[in-house]
């Protein structure tokens, strides 16, 4: 026995001796649900797996596009892009990054189980012109695709027939094709999923194959653990347990500036956050007026704008963490305009008078619905809007649920079941045209356009813009296009922007790790003492 | 005997398909699937085809028997949220919270029996009283509270135990302990004070109770007026027929602490099943519900009919009228 302890002692004085392992731990409040890269579009998922995959493009920290797999790009007319693929590059297994892997990626987003139909669509046809260089087309000129791209990580051709993962896994399918690559990675990132227990712990180390030599971070393995709890993922922080956690709920902040050794990190998030008014009903659903909508009327949505201190709301529920904002977009998002970000002037007396000519004098009662777990403080937000509405005598019925039943209820498929909402946005492409698309263009389930418009907000001037936007590559035309839509929108005090909600990170002090706007955490730039 | 066992296994399946039919009902209920399995941009045909393709459009009459007809085969289905097959989810599972709770079930017994002895013979002793108020607290202070103190005080202020997690585990076949680490066993100690508390004081009261009526019973005067030892009459005579009652709430306690775990793994982030099922009511994971809620019932219904097995062995006079 003693003979075994000597032994083990001597085992740890060696290991000791070597530069020690930098293992770099950190909490998330769940886990991903795939490790397939086209498995679910989710911020955090991929995320996630773009330590492990990598795209034609990458963003940087500050969401700048820049080159990964592609070195370099051309837009040679408006239907046709060429890139210029990295040389050198290899998957975790070994095999060679070429042109045949992006086309083979192309092609299985397309398959029915992907999530990424909507990047895959946004090319018609991948021509191989080398090894190294490919030639895509789209179906409609698309002065964006290179943004379209950073999340739509390339799999490795070879390795997904060999493990017959050359289909798409979905949560419908999974029982009849393979679930290899939702268990499995081979990616060409940075780091190498070495362990996976969903939902407990999931294990990297660094990939010695990795083609940039230069990158800045020191880690060499992440361990990565989700935890649900807000008060257990804190606390976790504090005891050292962790390195780094998020979300952290904003209440928490000022126990970590008191705590020794670890600090929150906040800053701007690209999502923006805004009230969304029924204005296609004849009759509101959830409102004392009968016969009549009232929030069709554009002084009575004046009215509702003009009634909420944004800035108070910024001071009280989010510690001045949040931005205040006038536009649906984030200043990080591509098409955004400092000219039009001022929010709507406080006024109650001007809200009260809008009311008055619209023919309110008293107000009326109104239906809202707001999720209570799904952004930050989501329902504290909502609370605070409904006691400044009740200030100029719009009584607001305030029905905050879980977003599983928040997102049921609201959503399209329950027919919008909603008067008056809150709603939260990042375009995926961080470009102004997804959200307009999105959020603010006529509903019209034939084209997918203003899927999560959902109270039907409809301006078909505004439509036809959007239109424009999506076609024009000229850079200058576009952004005044951009412009003159947000500015119809804000006339018409079409959808009521409230704020850019911050992020809410915890980490060790002596832990550089840079914020992505979109709350994305990228190894590649985490450094430790 | 046997044709007992038999009859009430026959039962459990009675009360496992009851079971799964009132959740399917209920389903309906708690939100949409399909907003969590897929992303932002994915066509409202795309979500449409998918709700039909999982057949979530069915009624849930529909939905209840085919979900039944696979189960029979042994088919449980596919969680929505992790994408594996539910029996093994549930089997990856199943040890942690069982650890958990045996542990908590041993702590409590060989705690709260001595504890509740103790106050009842001693009724008016200072301790006692001190043990009558701690056991209030433990049975009114709601467990979430509990977890959060015991992180605070053990994991943050003096760290010596972690704040969350199993620790690590020993892969035994198919079943994972963490019984046998360092690690494990300190990981192991907070979700198990957690868990053990308010059963402990349920246990405390309840033999505390049982203890007095019995002790006031005309045989225990007898044995005493006999001149048999304190001792004797206390363990052999008082608490032995002090058991039965007990055993049938301990029993179904049991049963609660595999089924209510969920509180305490939420707060340790302990990867058991109920941790696995409070995460599929966020995200609407029906065929983990589905499963998780039948397994339960089932599990109740074992329970219920070991406990019924041991009344034959504790008293005597069941086994003469079984005759």
């Amino acid at each position: 026995m003693k003979r075994w302890i000597l032994a083990g002692a001597t085992a740890l004085a060696l290991v000791g001796g070597q530069a020690e392992a930098k293992t770099f731990k950190w909490a998330y409040q769940g886990d991903i649900q795939s490790l397939d890269p086209q498995g679910l579009q989710e911020t955090f998922t991929l995320g996630f797996l773009g330590n492990v995959y990598e795209a034609l493009t990458h963003y940087d920290t500050n969401l700048k596009l820049e080159p990964a797999l592609a070195t370099s790009w051309e837009n040679t007319d408006p239907t046709h892009w060429v890139f210029h693929l990295r040389e050198g590059v290899t998957f975790h297994n070994g095999d060679p990054f070429t042109a045949d892997d992006v086309i083979f990626t192309w092609k299985r987003s397309l398959t029915p189980g992907s999530d990424l139909k909507g990047a895959g669509g946004k090319m018609s046809e991948i021509e191989k012109i080398d090894d190294h260089t490919i030639k895509v087309t789209t179906p409609t000129p698309n002065p964006i695709l290179p943004r379209d791209l950073p999340f739509f990580y390339i799999m490795s051709h070879k390795w997904a027939e060999e493990n017959n993962a050359t289909q798409a896994t979905s949560p419908a399918e999974a029982n009849s094709s393979s679930t290899y690559a939702s268990t499995h990675e081979n990616g060409t990132g940075p780091f190498i999923v070495t362990g996976r227990q969903p939902d407990v712990k999931t294990t990297f180390k660094r990939f010695d194959g990795y083609w940039d030599k230069d990158l800045k971070t020191n880690v060499d393995e992440v361990v990565f653990t989700p935890i649900s709890e807000d008060a257990t993922r804190t606390a976790a922080l504090i005891s050292g347990d962790l390195d780094l956690v998020f979300p952290v709920p904003v209440q928490d902040w000022q126990r970590l500036e008191d705590a020794k050794g670890v600090k929150p990190l906040h800053g701007p998030d690209a999502r923006t956050i805004f009230l969304g008014m029924d204005q296609f009903r004849d009759e509101l659903l959830y409102s004392d007026v009968k016969g009549k909508n009232p929030l069709k009327d554009k002084d009575v949505r004046g009215a509702i704008a003009h009634a909420i201190d944004l800035k108070a709301i910024d001071e009280k529920v989010m510690r001045g963490a949040a931005n205040p904002a006038g536009l649906l977009i984030g200043p990080q998002i591509n098409g955004f305009s400092k000219d039009l970000a001022e929010p709507y002037a406080y006024d109650p007396k001007q809200s009260k008078e809008l009311l008055d000519k619209a023919g309110y004098p008293d107000g009326f009662q109104l239906g809202m619905d707001c999720p209570n777990n799904r952004y930050v403080n989501d329902e504290l937000v909502c609370r605070a809007v409904a006691s400044y509405l009740a200030k100029i005598g719009i009584k607001v019925d305030l029905n905050a649920q879980p977003k599983a039943k928040y997102f049921a209820k609201v959503g399209p498929q329950n027919g919008n079941d909603t008067s008056f909402y809150l709603l939260g946005w990042t375009p995926t492409t961080f470009d102004a045209q997804n959200t307009l698309f999105n959020i603010v263009h006529s509903f019209d389930k034939a084209a997918n356009a203003g899927q999560f418009n959902y109270g039907h907000y409809s301006n078909t001037a505004i439509d036809d813009m959007i239109t424009q936007i999506d076609k024009e590559t000229d850079e200058a035309k576009r952004q005044s296009l951009i412009d003159e839509a947000f500015k119809t929108l804000k006339d018409d005090y079409g959808i009521l922007p409230i704020h850019q909600q911050p992020l809410s990170w915890g980490v060790k002090d002596t832990i550089d790790a840079p914020q992505r706007p979109d709350d994305v955490l990228d190894f590649r730039y985490v450094t430790m003492p | 005997m046997l044709l007992f066992v038999l009859k009430r296994l026959a039962q459990s399946v009675l009360v496992m398909l009851v079971v799964a039919l009132i959740a399917f009902a209920l389903f309906r209920y708690v939100g949409d699937p399909v907003d969590s399995m897929v992303g932002q941009d994915t066509t409202l045909e795309q979500r449409a085809d998918l709700r039909e393709r999982l057949g979530l459009n069915d009624s849930f009459l529909v939905q209840y028997a085919r979900f039944i007809g696979r189960a029979a085969t042994g088919d449980f289905g596919q969680s929505y949220r992790l994408r594996q097959p539910v029996d093994e989810l549930l089997a990856e599972r199943f040890p942690a919270t069982f650890e958990l709770s045996l542990v908590s079930a041993v702590m409590a017994l060989l705690i709260g029996v001595p504890m509740g002895v103790y106050t009842a013979l001693n009724r008016r002793g200072l301790l006692s009283r001190g043990f009558m108020t701690l056991s209030l607290i433990g049975i009114s202070l709601p467990t979430f509270l509990i977890g959060i103190l015991l992180i605070l005080v053990f994991g943050v202020v003096l760290r010596w135990l972690p704040t969350f997690g199993r620790g690590d585990v020993v892969q035994v076949g198919w079943w994972t302990s963490g019984l046998m680490t360092r690690s494990g066993l300190s990981s192991l100690i907070m979700p198990a004070i957690t868990l053990a508390i308010f059963q402990m004081t349920l246990i405390v009261r309840l033999i505390r109770a049982e203890m007095l009526e019995v002790l006031r019973a005309d045989y225990v005067k007898f044995a005493r007026a006999r001149g048999l030892k304190p001792r004797t009459i206390n363990f052999s005579i008082a608490l032995k027929n002090t058991l039965v009652p007990v055993m049938t709430i301990i029993g179904l306690q049991i049963g609660s602490i595999i089924a209510f775990a969920i509180i305490t793994e939420s707060v340790f982030q302990w990867p058991g099943m109920g941790l696995l099922f409070i995460q599929a009511i966020e995200n609407v994971d029906i065929p983990v519900m589905a499963a998780y809620l039948m397994l339960i019932a089932f599990i109740f219904v074992v329970i219920n009919l070991v406990v019924d097995v041991l009344y034959f062995v504790v008293d005597p006079r069941l086994r003469v009228q079984g005759r």
